[in-house]
């Protein structure tokens, strides 16, 4: 599905399709939680108000085309975050501490 | 009642004043249902909900669990399906942009189409009462659950959507009859009563049947459920208040409860679908964990979870045979009239021709509403252009 520029086709098959992100309070991150049709960006928020937070689910509503994402492959995932599969040193539990140092 | 109160306050959230009116309203109602007894737990519901708390849970464990191997290199189609069968025989989730098999994803898209499709006609048969209710309260808590319906039918065609189908494709296949819905909503709701019937059995036996599919092998299909299931306890709660209601109400209030639970029963055990020898899909499908358990065990855990809250509601279940079986711990019953679900399926129920018009006519009324939001963004975006 592609997000349509310009010209309308007029049919609500071609309203662009919407990422809806939620945060539920205040102190937590928006996240994903499925996503829906609108023809606009602030229809897609009052319709993810309608579909997405009947009961209070949220304080927050972020919608992203979502032709606008860009997604890495699941087909290169090894590879891709491989580069980080050696470097267990960024783990702090990789270091030993000596029995009796405090506050490290 | 509590969670009907909480529909009705939400149902109105945003204007102050009517808010305690229908809060005042919903608990008057709730006072008289109980006519001062203790109102006694819906059995098994609990029990259910908890499942899908330990479904939710279990798929945030499985995230953080490692796979057996870890499919370095994947490129040729063995090493693909012998992936892909890890992921699923690890109790992982297939995510959309994962290769899976293409029966998998013809599978997965029939039966979450289908499960979208029931979601959208099965607002018909209670929308039928709704400018009927007979309480500010019950019209409220009523709108709130169709409401609920036309919700779940979206985050369905949104999980159908992630398998590569669009929702103009699966709105035409609806129309022409190509996918299917439930054959439960090909049956009229003829009385205020058939409302209260519907949401104990009629979402009581989907609540059964769905609450397995939170554990489904594809994620964006056992997230949605997840969410549904949550949203679904609700409707089969209200409708256990209305019979319940209704049973300790005039006489003929009681007949009216026991004429929709004649008719409904029935019905609702063949929402299960055909017995297991005859049941098409399914071997594949709980090789691929879409499906968790047969049609048949699912039926046996409805009725014996059904047939207690009857007693507790004082109405009868419309089988002689009916019995507990203490060696087995299971309810006898009667199997529903499988020759009967099969023509309903195929087109020859109550209601289908209507429900299907209904649809149609629902969409093309609603044609303007969707060109005038597309008018406007498009104007909106050529300003934008210009500016």
């Amino acid at each position: 599905m592609t997000v349509e520029n310009g010209q309308s086709t007029v049919d609500s098959q071609d309203w662009p399709l919407w990422e809806v992100f939620v945060r539920p309070r205040r102190g937590l991150a928006h996240s994903h939680v499925g996503s829906l049709h609108a023809s606009d960006a602030e229809l897609a928020v009052r319709n993810a108000r309608d579909l997405y937070t009947r009961r209070q689910e949220g304080v927050s509503i972020w919608v992203v085309p979502a032709a606008a994402i860009t997604a890495s492959s699941p087909d290169e995932k090894d590879a891709f975050f491989e580069p980080a599969g050696d470097k267990v040193y960024r783990h702090p539990t990789f270091y030993p501490v000596p029995e009796g140092v405090e506050h490290l | 009642m509590a969670a009907a109160h909480r529909v009705a306050a939400i149902a109105v959230s945003g204007s102050p004043g009517r808010r305690d009116v229908l809060q005042n309203l919903a608990a008057v109602t709730g006072c008289c249902n109980t006519g001062g007894m203790e109102r006694q737990e819906v059995p098994g519901a609990s029990g259910l909900l908890s499942e899908v708390a330990a479904a939710e849970a279990e798929l945030r464990a499985a995230a953080d669990r490692d796979r057996g191997g870890d499919g370095a290199g994947v490129a040729a189609g063995d090493e693909l399906a012998a992936y892909f069968d890890e992921v699923v025989g690890a109790d992982q989730k297939i995510e959309p942009r994962d290769w899976m098999p293409e029966a998998y994803r013809k599978g997965l898209v029939r039966q979450i189409a289908q499960h979208a499709h029931s979601e959208i006609i099965g607002m018909q048969p209670e929308g039928n009462w709704l400018s009927r209710a007979p309480s500010l309260a019950r019209k409220a808590i009523l709108l709130a659950k169709v409401q609920d319906e036309a919700g779940h039918g979206l985050y369905l065609y949104a999980a159908a959507e992630t398998l590569g189908v669009s929702r103009a494709e699966l709105f035409d296949k609806l129309l022409s009859g190509r996918q299917k819905y439930s054959s439960i909503f090909n049956y009229p709701t003829l009385t205020w009563a058939d409302v209260g019937a519907i949401g104990w059995l009629v979402d009581g036996a989907a609540i059964v049947n769905q609450v397995p599919l939170c554990r489904c092998s594809y994620g964006p299909y056992a997230r949605a459920m997840i969410r549904i299931c949550k949203e679904e306890s609700f409707h089969q709660r209200q409708g256990f208040d209305l019979l319940y209601t209704l049973a300790r109400g005039t006489d003929e209030q009681r007949a009216m409860a026991q004429d929709a639970v004649d008719r409904w029963w029935y019905p609702s055990l063949a929402m299960f679908g055909p017995p297991d020898a005859e049941s098409t899909h399914s071997t594949q499908s709980m090789a691929w964990k879409i499906k968790r358990f047969s049609n048949d065990e699912l039926r046996q855990k409805f009725v014996d979870m059904t047939a207690q809250q009857a007693e507790v509601l004082g109405l009868n279940l419309p089988d002689e045979a009916l019995g507990y079986d203490q060696p087995s711990g299971h309810w006898r019953y009667t199997q529903p009239d499988f020759g009967e679900l099969m023509r309903v399926i195929s087109g020859d129920g109550p209601c289908n021709r209507q429900r299907i018009e209904h649809r149609r006519r629902a969409h093309d009324d609603g044609a303007w509403v969707r060109d005038s939001a597309a008018a406007y963004a498009a104007k909106q975006r050529t300003r934008k252009a210009a500016a």
